[in-house]
Protein backbone atom coordinates (compact mmCIF):
# COMPACT_ATOMS: atom_id res chain seq x y z
CA UNK A 1 0.00 0.00 0.00
CA UNK A 2 2.59 2.39 1.12
CA UNK A 3 4.79 1.54 -1.25
CA UNK A 4 2.38 1.39 -3.95
CA UNK A 5 1.33 5.55 -2.97
CA UNK A 6 5.73 5.88 -2.89
CA UNK A 7 5.44 4.56 -6.74
CA UNK A 8 2.67 6.80 -7.48
CA UNK A 9 3.88 9.99 -5.38
CA UNK A 10 7.47 9.09 -7.69
CA UNK A 11 5.49 9.12 -10.77
CA UNK A 12 4.33 12.76 -10.86
CA UNK A 13 6.22 15.09 -12.80
CA UNK A 14 8.26 17.22 -10.59
CA UNK A 15 6.42 20.43 -11.00
CA UNK A 16 2.95 18.33 -9.95
CA UNK A 17 4.93 17.21 -7.09
CA UNK A 18 5.76 20.78 -6.55
CA UNK A 19 2.27 22.12 -6.66
CA UNK A 20 1.09 19.23 -4.07
CA UNK A 21 3.32 20.39 -1.56
CA UNK A 22 2.10 23.73 -1.60
CA UNK A 23 -1.03 22.75 -1.74
CA UNK A 24 -0.66 20.96 1.55
CA UNK A 25 1.08 24.05 3.65
CA UNK A 26 -1.14 27.06 2.06
CA UNK A 27 -4.40 25.29 2.04
CA UNK A 28 -4.26 24.58 6.23
CA UNK A 29 -2.59 28.30 6.06
CA UNK A 30 -5.55 29.73 5.17
CA UNK A 31 -8.06 27.88 6.83
CA UNK A 32 -5.63 28.61 10.15
CA UNK A 33 -6.25 32.57 9.20
CA UNK A 34 -9.89 32.28 8.21
CA UNK A 35 -10.09 30.86 11.92
CA UNK A 36 -7.88 33.28 13.52
CA UNK A 37 -9.88 36.17 12.24
CA UNK A 38 -12.87 34.04 14.29
CA UNK A 39 -10.61 33.76 17.30
CA UNK A 40 -9.23 37.32 17.58
CA UNK A 41 -13.23 38.66 17.55
CA UNK A 42 -13.63 36.08 20.45
CA UNK A 43 -10.97 36.43 22.12
CA UNK A 44 -11.39 39.89 22.20
CA UNK A 45 -14.82 39.80 22.44
CA UNK A 46 -13.83 38.14 25.84
CA UNK A 47 -11.75 40.66 27.12
CA UNK A 48 -14.46 43.69 26.54
CA UNK A 49 -17.53 41.35 28.72
CA UNK A 50 -18.97 40.60 25.66
CA UNK A 51 -19.30 37.57 23.59
CA UNK A 52 -18.31 38.11 19.87
CA UNK A 53 -19.81 36.51 16.54
CA UNK A 54 -22.06 33.19 17.98
CA UNK A 55 -24.61 33.03 15.11
CA UNK A 56 -23.32 31.50 11.80
CA UNK A 57 -22.71 27.82 11.80
CA UNK A 58 -23.56 24.93 9.99
CA UNK A 59 -26.57 23.16 8.87
CA UNK A 60 -28.31 25.06 11.22
CA UNK A 61 -26.49 24.40 14.53
CA UNK A 62 -24.80 27.47 15.53
CA UNK A 63 -21.48 25.79 16.99
CA UNK A 64 -20.26 28.84 18.44
CA UNK A 65 -20.09 30.65 15.19
CA UNK A 66 -17.49 29.16 13.39
CA UNK A 67 -19.31 29.49 10.41
CA UNK A 68 -18.68 33.51 10.54
CA UNK A 69 -15.04 33.35 8.63
CA UNK A 70 -16.85 31.11 5.48
CA UNK A 71 -19.62 33.65 6.05
CA UNK A 72 -16.82 36.78 5.54
CA UNK A 73 -14.93 35.41 2.94
CA UNK A 74 -17.94 34.25 1.12
CA UNK A 75 -19.16 38.04 1.10
CA UNK A 76 -15.35 39.36 0.91
CA UNK A 77 -15.81 36.71 -2.92
CA UNK A 78 -18.80 38.30 -4.40
CA UNK A 79 -18.47 41.86 -3.51
CA UNK A 80 -17.64 43.85 -6.42
CA UNK A 81 -14.27 45.20 -7.10
CA UNK A 82 -14.01 49.55 -6.98
CA UNK A 83 -11.24 50.91 -8.71
CA UNK A 84 -11.14 54.52 -8.32
CA UNK A 85 -11.19 56.55 -11.11
CA UNK A 86 -7.80 58.14 -10.91
CA UNK A 87 -6.01 55.32 -9.00
CA UNK A 88 -3.64 53.36 -11.13
CA UNK A 89 -5.67 50.12 -12.06
CA UNK A 90 -2.65 48.12 -12.53
CA UNK A 91 -0.56 48.74 -9.56
CA UNK A 92 -3.71 48.85 -7.40
CA UNK A 93 -4.24 45.57 -8.24
CA UNK A 94 -1.36 43.96 -7.91
CA UNK A 95 -0.86 45.21 -4.99
CA UNK A 96 -2.65 42.95 -2.17
CA UNK A 97 -1.40 40.24 -4.23
CA UNK A 98 2.42 41.87 -3.71
CA UNK A 99 1.43 41.54 0.13
CA UNK A 100 -0.14 38.64 0.08
CA UNK A 101 2.50 36.84 -1.98
CA UNK A 102 5.49 37.17 0.37
CA UNK A 103 3.45 36.41 3.47
CA UNK A 104 2.68 32.94 2.29
CA UNK A 105 6.32 32.35 0.03
CA UNK A 106 7.77 32.62 3.41
CA UNK A 107 6.60 29.38 4.71
CA UNK A 108 8.38 27.69 2.39
CA UNK A 109 11.70 27.20 4.08
CA UNK A 110 9.81 26.68 7.81
CA UNK A 111 10.57 23.45 9.42
CA UNK A 112 7.23 21.89 10.91
CA UNK A 113 9.27 18.97 12.38
CA UNK A 114 12.97 16.97 11.86
CA UNK A 115 12.69 16.72 8.10
CA UNK A 116 9.21 18.48 7.58
CA UNK A 117 10.44 21.16 5.52
CA UNK A 118 9.55 22.10 1.73
CA UNK A 119 12.75 23.51 1.18
CA UNK A 120 15.44 22.82 3.21
CA UNK A 121 18.12 26.11 2.27
CA UNK A 122 21.16 26.89 3.97
CA UNK A 123 19.87 30.96 4.24
CA UNK A 124 16.37 30.31 5.31
CA UNK A 125 16.68 32.63 7.97
CA UNK A 126 18.00 35.19 5.27
CA UNK A 127 15.09 34.02 3.18
CA UNK A 128 12.41 34.49 5.88
CA UNK A 129 13.66 37.97 6.25
CA UNK A 130 14.00 39.20 2.74
CA UNK A 131 10.20 38.26 2.20
CA UNK A 132 8.97 39.98 5.44
CA UNK A 133 10.57 43.15 4.20
CA UNK A 134 8.92 42.76 0.59
CA UNK A 135 5.22 42.78 2.21
CA UNK A 136 6.11 46.71 2.98
CA UNK A 137 6.26 47.44 -0.77
CA UNK A 138 2.42 45.85 -0.78
CA UNK A 139 1.47 48.07 1.59
CA UNK A 140 3.75 51.46 -0.09
CA UNK A 141 1.73 50.58 -3.64
CA UNK A 142 -1.30 50.09 -2.32
CA UNK A 143 -1.23 53.77 -0.68
CA UNK A 144 0.03 55.31 -3.62
CA UNK A 145 -1.98 53.73 -6.25
CA UNK A 146 -5.26 54.77 -4.64
CA UNK A 147 -4.52 58.01 -4.80
CA UNK A 148 -5.94 58.86 -1.81
CA UNK A 149 -5.06 60.65 1.15
CA UNK A 150 -5.63 58.90 4.19
CA UNK A 151 -4.39 55.87 1.81
CA UNK A 152 -1.10 57.84 1.31
CA UNK A 153 -0.79 58.74 5.25
CA UNK A 154 -1.20 55.42 5.75
CA UNK A 155 1.69 54.06 3.48
CA UNK A 156 3.94 56.66 4.51
CA UNK A 157 3.47 55.80 8.21
CA UNK A 158 4.04 51.75 7.74
CA UNK A 159 6.89 52.41 5.39
CA UNK A 160 8.67 54.41 7.84
CA UNK A 161 7.35 51.97 10.94
CA UNK A 162 8.46 48.88 8.92
CA UNK A 163 12.11 49.82 8.02
CA UNK A 164 12.32 51.37 11.46
CA UNK A 165 11.53 48.07 13.12
CA UNK A 166 12.91 45.75 10.48
CA UNK A 167 16.66 46.60 11.79
CA UNK A 168 15.41 45.87 15.27
CA UNK A 169 13.96 42.65 13.97
CA UNK A 170 17.32 41.97 11.58
CA UNK A 171 20.02 42.81 14.80
CA UNK A 172 17.73 40.45 16.88
CA UNK A 173 17.58 37.79 14.53
CA UNK A 174 21.63 38.15 14.08
CA UNK A 175 21.63 37.05 17.87
CA UNK A 176 19.96 33.72 17.01
CA UNK A 177 21.71 33.11 14.52
CA UNK A 178 25.20 34.03 16.42
CA UNK A 179 23.90 31.94 18.99
CA UNK A 180 22.74 29.12 16.79
CA UNK A 181 25.82 29.39 14.66
CA UNK A 182 23.84 28.69 11.36
CA UNK A 183 21.59 30.12 9.28
CA UNK A 184 19.10 27.15 8.42
CA UNK A 185 16.04 27.31 10.47
CA UNK A 186 16.46 23.41 11.04
CA UNK A 187 19.66 24.35 12.54
CA UNK A 188 18.69 26.79 14.81
CA UNK A 189 16.02 24.77 16.41
CA UNK A 190 18.58 21.89 17.11
CA UNK A 191 21.16 23.70 18.22
CA UNK A 192 18.61 24.57 21.22
CA UNK A 193 17.81 20.78 22.25
CA UNK A 194 18.28 19.30 25.62
CA UNK A 195 15.63 20.99 27.86
CA UNK A 196 13.18 23.22 27.72
CA UNK A 197 16.28 25.37 29.53
CA UNK A 198 18.43 25.16 26.23
CA UNK A 199 15.87 27.00 24.18
CA UNK A 200 16.99 30.12 23.58
CA UNK A 201 14.67 32.03 25.28
CA UNK A 202 16.72 32.19 28.48
CA UNK A 203 20.13 33.48 26.75
CA UNK A 204 18.63 35.71 24.34
CA UNK A 205 15.61 36.93 26.26
CA UNK A 206 15.82 40.75 25.32
CA UNK A 207 16.20 39.83 22.14
CA UNK A 208 13.32 37.87 22.16
CA UNK A 209 11.60 40.49 23.66
CA UNK A 210 12.62 43.18 21.11
CA UNK A 211 11.65 40.05 18.12
CA UNK A 212 8.35 39.95 19.17
CA UNK A 213 7.51 43.41 19.91
CA UNK A 214 9.26 44.13 16.88
CA UNK A 215 6.96 41.31 15.06
CA UNK A 216 3.55 42.80 16.44
CA UNK A 217 4.83 46.67 14.37
CA UNK A 218 5.84 44.41 11.72
CA UNK A 219 2.61 43.27 11.00
CA UNK A 220 0.41 46.61 11.57
CA UNK A 221 -0.93 45.16 14.58
CA UNK A 222 -2.24 46.77 17.18
CA UNK A 223 -0.68 48.39 19.31
CA UNK A 224 1.30 49.61 16.07
CA UNK A 225 -1.29 49.77 14.16
CA UNK A 226 -0.69 53.85 12.85
CA UNK A 227 -1.22 52.40 9.40
CA UNK A 228 -4.26 51.59 9.54
CA UNK A 229 -5.64 54.14 12.50
CA UNK A 230 -9.19 53.64 12.29
CA UNK A 231 -9.79 56.81 14.68
CA UNK A 232 -7.30 58.71 12.71
CA UNK A 233 -7.04 57.59 9.05
CA UNK A 234 -9.94 55.73 8.59
CA UNK A 235 -8.02 52.78 7.62
CA UNK A 236 -5.23 53.70 6.44
CA UNK A 237 -3.63 52.08 2.73
CA UNK A 238 -6.54 50.15 2.28
CA UNK A 239 -9.10 52.56 2.70
CA UNK A 240 -10.29 52.29 -1.07
CA UNK A 241 -10.09 48.79 -1.19
CA UNK A 242 -13.01 46.21 -1.54
CA UNK A 243 -14.10 42.94 -2.12
CA UNK A 244 -11.23 40.59 -2.96
CA UNK A 245 -8.30 42.61 -3.13
CA UNK A 246 -9.65 43.97 0.77
CA UNK A 247 -9.71 39.89 1.77
CA UNK A 248 -6.35 39.49 0.13
CA UNK A 249 -4.78 42.32 2.79
CA UNK A 250 -6.27 40.66 5.39
CA UNK A 251 -5.50 37.35 4.88
CA UNK A 252 -2.12 38.85 4.45
CA UNK A 253 -2.04 40.67 7.68
CA UNK A 254 -3.18 37.20 9.47
CA UNK A 255 -0.26 34.79 7.47
CA UNK A 256 1.87 37.32 8.68
CA UNK A 257 0.91 37.14 11.99
CA UNK A 258 0.90 33.18 12.28
CA UNK A 259 4.32 33.59 10.59
CA UNK A 260 5.98 35.58 13.47
CA UNK A 261 4.17 33.70 16.14
CA UNK A 262 5.38 30.18 14.46
CA UNK A 263 9.13 31.67 14.36
CA UNK A 264 8.98 33.20 17.31
CA UNK A 265 8.16 29.57 18.71
CA UNK A 266 10.88 28.39 16.11
CA UNK A 267 14.00 30.51 17.29
CA UNK A 268 13.38 31.05 20.88
CA UNK A 269 10.98 28.33 22.30
CA UNK A 270 12.16 25.16 20.78
CA UNK A 271 10.10 24.83 17.56
CA UNK A 272 9.61 21.09 17.67
CA UNK A 273 11.25 20.43 20.46
CA UNK A 274 9.40 18.88 23.24
CA UNK A 275 9.41 21.29 26.57
CA UNK A 276 10.01 17.87 28.44
CA UNK A 277 12.80 16.67 26.96
CA UNK A 278 15.68 16.30 29.80
CA UNK A 279 12.92 15.74 32.19
CA UNK A 280 11.44 12.66 34.12
CA UNK A 281 8.40 13.17 32.34
CA UNK A 282 10.12 13.05 28.48
CA UNK A 283 8.98 9.19 28.34
CA UNK A 284 5.55 9.80 29.15
CA UNK A 285 4.90 12.23 26.21
CA UNK A 286 7.45 10.71 23.54
CA UNK A 287 4.13 9.77 21.20
CA UNK A 288 3.36 13.35 20.63
CA UNK A 289 4.83 14.38 17.48
CA UNK A 290 7.33 17.51 17.37
CA UNK A 291 4.70 19.20 14.94
CA UNK A 292 2.26 19.24 17.91
CA UNK A 293 5.05 21.21 19.78
CA UNK A 294 5.34 23.59 17.37
CA UNK A 295 1.66 24.31 16.90
CA UNK A 296 0.72 24.16 20.40
CA UNK A 297 3.90 27.12 20.94
CA UNK A 298 2.86 28.74 17.57
CA UNK A 299 -0.54 29.26 19.15
CA UNK A 300 0.78 30.67 22.32
CA UNK A 301 1.94 33.43 20.69
CA UNK A 302 -0.68 33.96 18.16
CA UNK A 303 -3.22 34.21 21.47
CA UNK A 304 -0.82 36.34 22.71
CA UNK A 305 -0.88 38.79 19.78
CA UNK A 306 -4.49 38.89 19.98
CA UNK A 307 -4.30 39.97 23.55
CA UNK A 308 -2.02 42.69 23.31
CA UNK A 309 -4.91 44.24 20.82
CA UNK A 310 -7.26 43.99 23.39
CA UNK A 311 -4.97 45.61 26.27
CA UNK A 312 -3.18 48.20 24.46
CA UNK A 313 -4.00 51.79 23.19
CA UNK A 314 -2.74 52.75 19.94
CA UNK A 315 0.90 54.08 20.26
CA UNK A 316 1.78 57.83 19.24
CA UNK A 317 3.90 57.43 15.76
CA UNK A 318 6.59 59.42 17.20
CA UNK A 319 6.40 57.26 20.26
CA UNK A 320 7.06 54.07 18.05
CA UNK A 321 10.01 55.79 16.09
CA UNK A 322 11.64 56.82 19.21
CA UNK A 323 11.03 53.23 20.69
CA UNK A 324 12.24 51.61 17.75
CA UNK A 325 15.71 53.73 16.96
CA UNK A 326 16.63 54.46 20.43
CA UNK A 327 15.22 51.56 22.81
CA UNK A 328 15.25 48.33 21.16
CA UNK A 329 18.29 49.56 18.33
CA UNK A 330 20.57 49.80 21.48
CA UNK A 331 19.36 46.56 23.59
CA UNK A 332 19.49 44.61 20.46
CA UNK A 333 23.30 45.85 19.85
CA UNK A 334 24.37 45.26 23.53
CA UNK A 335 23.17 42.29 23.79
CA UNK A 336 24.81 40.78 20.32
CA UNK A 337 28.26 41.65 22.29
CA UNK A 338 27.34 39.43 25.14
CA UNK A 339 26.21 36.19 22.76
CA UNK A 340 28.82 37.05 21.09
CA UNK A 341 31.03 36.60 24.47
CA UNK A 342 28.99 33.95 25.90
CA UNK A 343 29.59 32.09 22.16
CA UNK A 344 33.45 32.99 22.27
CA UNK A 345 34.25 31.91 25.51
CA UNK A 346 31.59 28.81 25.46
CA UNK A 347 29.56 29.72 28.57
CA UNK A 348 27.82 26.67 30.24
CA UNK A 349 25.66 25.04 29.16
CA UNK A 350 23.99 26.66 25.89
CA UNK A 351 27.16 27.57 24.14
CA UNK A 352 29.86 24.58 25.47
CA UNK B 1 17.07 57.60 41.26
CA UNK B 2 13.23 58.03 40.24
CA UNK B 3 14.35 58.90 36.71
CA UNK B 4 16.32 55.35 36.85
CA UNK B 5 13.60 52.89 38.34
CA UNK B 6 11.25 54.66 35.77
CA UNK B 7 13.75 53.57 33.21
CA UNK B 8 14.31 50.11 34.30
CA UNK B 9 10.09 49.81 34.95
CA UNK B 10 9.28 50.49 31.39
CA UNK B 11 12.13 48.88 30.09
CA UNK B 12 10.66 45.64 31.93
CA UNK B 13 7.36 46.13 30.41
CA UNK B 14 5.85 46.64 34.53
CA UNK B 15 2.78 48.65 33.42
CA UNK B 16 2.06 47.02 29.71
CA UNK B 17 2.07 43.14 32.00
CA UNK B 18 -0.53 44.77 34.60
CA UNK B 19 -2.42 45.99 31.86
CA UNK B 20 -2.43 42.41 30.18
CA UNK B 21 -3.17 40.77 33.93
CA UNK B 22 -6.67 43.19 33.56
CA UNK B 23 -7.84 41.95 30.39
CA UNK B 24 -6.76 38.59 30.89
CA UNK B 25 -9.45 38.73 34.24
CA UNK B 26 -11.97 40.02 32.30
CA UNK B 27 -11.29 37.42 29.75
CA UNK B 28 -13.10 35.24 32.47
CA UNK B 29 -15.88 37.40 33.87
CA UNK B 30 -19.36 36.66 33.10
CA UNK B 31 -20.62 38.36 29.65
CA UNK B 32 -22.98 41.19 29.36
CA UNK B 33 -24.15 39.82 26.24
CA UNK B 34 -28.22 39.80 25.65
CA UNK B 35 -29.02 37.14 23.38
CA UNK B 36 -31.23 39.20 21.30
CA UNK B 37 -33.69 37.18 19.49
CA UNK B 38 -33.29 34.49 22.48
CA UNK B 39 -33.03 36.62 25.02
CA UNK B 40 -34.59 39.95 25.76
CA UNK B 41 -33.67 42.54 28.02
CA UNK B 42 -36.41 43.65 30.50
CA UNK B 43 -38.81 46.36 29.90
CA UNK B 44 -39.99 48.77 32.05
CA UNK B 45 -43.80 49.75 32.31
CA UNK B 46 -42.57 53.12 31.27
CA UNK B 47 -41.10 52.07 28.19
CA UNK B 48 -41.98 54.41 25.09
CA UNK B 49 -42.65 52.01 21.90
CA UNK B 50 -45.98 52.09 19.39
CA UNK B 51 -48.46 53.78 19.79
CA UNK B 52 -52.08 53.13 20.41
CA UNK B 53 -55.44 54.04 21.29
CA UNK B 54 -57.17 52.72 23.67
CA UNK B 55 -61.14 52.12 24.68
CA UNK B 56 -63.09 52.02 27.56
CA UNK B 57 -64.27 48.61 28.78
CA UNK B 58 -67.79 49.09 27.49
CA UNK B 59 -66.26 49.13 24.09
CA UNK B 60 -66.45 53.28 23.72
CA UNK B 61 -63.16 54.86 22.42
CA UNK B 62 -61.95 56.62 24.70
CA UNK B 63 -60.26 59.97 22.23
CA UNK B 64 -62.57 63.04 22.45
CA UNK B 65 -60.78 64.87 20.15
CA UNK B 66 -59.54 67.30 22.16
CA UNK B 67 -56.37 67.95 20.28
CA UNK B 68 -53.71 68.44 23.10
CA UNK B 69 -51.69 65.64 21.89
CA UNK B 70 -51.17 67.41 18.37
CA UNK B 71 -50.83 70.42 20.19
CA UNK B 72 -48.18 69.41 22.71
CA UNK B 73 -46.20 66.86 19.52
CA UNK B 74 -42.94 68.74 19.60
CA UNK B 75 -42.29 66.74 16.14
CA UNK B 76 -45.46 67.82 14.65
CA UNK B 77 -46.11 64.33 14.04
CA UNK B 78 -49.89 63.62 14.92
CA UNK B 79 -52.43 64.73 12.31
CA UNK B 80 -56.37 64.84 13.74
CA UNK B 81 -59.52 65.97 11.94
CA UNK B 82 -63.07 65.71 14.13
CA UNK B 83 -66.49 66.03 13.39
CA UNK B 84 -69.33 65.45 15.75
CA UNK B 85 -70.50 61.57 15.68
CA UNK B 86 -74.02 61.00 15.21
CA UNK B 87 -75.25 60.92 18.40
CA UNK B 88 -73.39 64.09 18.68
CA UNK B 89 -70.15 63.05 20.55
CA UNK B 90 -67.23 64.78 19.73
CA UNK B 91 -65.31 61.96 18.19
CA UNK B 92 -61.99 61.67 15.79
CA UNK B 93 -62.62 61.43 11.91
CA UNK B 94 -59.02 61.16 11.41
CA UNK B 95 -55.86 60.20 13.84
CA UNK B 96 -52.29 59.69 12.08
CA UNK B 97 -49.42 59.78 13.62
CA UNK B 98 -46.31 59.35 10.73
CA UNK B 99 -43.74 56.79 13.26
CA UNK B 100 -40.77 59.10 11.10
CA UNK B 101 -41.67 61.98 12.59
CA UNK B 102 -42.67 60.93 15.77
CA UNK B 103 -39.43 61.10 18.38
CA UNK B 104 -41.30 58.99 21.14
CA UNK B 105 -41.26 61.54 23.72
CA UNK B 106 -44.58 60.24 25.14
CA UNK B 107 -45.93 64.21 25.80
CA UNK B 108 -49.22 62.35 23.74
CA UNK B 109 -49.76 60.55 26.56
CA UNK B 110 -48.74 62.88 29.10
CA UNK B 111 -51.34 65.73 27.63
CA UNK B 112 -54.29 63.35 27.06
CA UNK B 113 -57.00 63.55 29.65
CA UNK B 114 -58.47 60.83 29.29
CA UNK B 115 -55.68 58.45 28.42
CA UNK B 116 -56.36 57.56 24.43
CA UNK B 117 -53.36 57.54 23.14
CA UNK B 118 -50.58 55.68 24.93
CA UNK B 119 -47.34 53.99 23.86
CA UNK B 120 -47.01 50.49 24.79
CA UNK B 121 -43.51 48.38 25.31
CA UNK B 122 -44.30 47.18 21.82
CA UNK B 123 -40.27 47.84 20.03
CA UNK B 124 -40.35 45.21 17.41
CA UNK B 125 -42.03 46.54 14.13
CA UNK B 126 -41.26 47.23 10.54
CA UNK B 127 -43.26 48.81 7.81
CA UNK B 128 -42.41 47.90 4.06
CA UNK B 129 -43.57 50.68 2.34
CA UNK B 130 -43.05 54.81 2.42
CA UNK B 131 -46.57 54.95 3.51
CA UNK B 132 -46.63 52.48 6.20
CA UNK B 133 -44.74 55.19 8.62
CA UNK B 134 -47.94 56.65 8.93
CA UNK B 135 -50.21 54.67 11.20
CA UNK B 136 -54.25 56.06 11.20
CA UNK B 137 -56.58 55.61 13.84
CA UNK B 138 -58.36 51.60 12.65
CA UNK B 139 -54.20 50.86 13.21
CA UNK B 140 -54.22 52.26 16.48
CA UNK B 141 -56.83 51.30 17.70
CA UNK B 142 -55.90 47.49 16.77
CA UNK B 143 -52.85 48.22 18.69
CA UNK B 144 -54.95 49.20 21.71
CA UNK B 145 -57.07 45.98 21.42
CA UNK B 146 -54.20 43.96 21.43
CA UNK B 147 -52.22 45.03 23.98
CA UNK B 148 -54.97 46.18 26.39
CA UNK B 149 -54.15 43.91 29.26
CA UNK B 150 -50.61 44.92 29.36
CA UNK B 151 -51.28 48.83 28.76
CA UNK B 152 -53.91 48.34 31.62
CA UNK B 153 -51.31 46.94 33.98
CA UNK B 154 -48.49 49.14 32.89
CA UNK B 155 -50.83 51.80 33.92
CA UNK B 156 -52.08 50.64 37.02
CA UNK B 157 -48.18 50.02 38.13
CA UNK B 158 -47.17 53.83 37.35
CA UNK B 159 -50.46 55.37 38.81
CA UNK B 160 -49.52 56.22 41.80
CA UNK B 161 -46.03 58.66 40.42
CA UNK B 162 -48.67 60.56 38.05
Amino acid sequence: MIESMIALWESLPVIVQIWIKIVVIVLPLMIVVAYYTWLERRVIGAMQVRIGPNRVGFFGFRLQGLGQPIADAMKLMFKEIVIPTRANPFLFVIAPMLTLGPALAAWAVFPFDENLVLADINAGLLYILALTSLAVYGVIIAGWSSNSKYAFLGAMRSAAQIVAYEIAMGFALVGVLVAAGSLNLGDIVRAQAGSAAHWFWLPLFPLFMVYMIAGVAETNRAPFDVAEGESEIVAGFHVEYSGMTFAAFFLAEYANMILISALTALMFWGGWLSPFEGTILQQYFEWVPGIVWLFAKTFVFMVLLLWFRATFPRYRYDQIMRLGWKVFMPITIVWILVVGLAVVYEMPWWFD
Amino acid sequence: MKAVTNYVKSLFLFELLKGMKLTGKYFFRKKFTVLYPDQKAPVSPRFRGLHAQRRYPNGEERCIACKLCEAVCPALAITIEAEPREDGQRRTTRYDIDLFKCIFCGFCEESCPVDAIVETRLYEYHFESREGSVINKQKLLENGERFEEQIAADRAAQAQYR
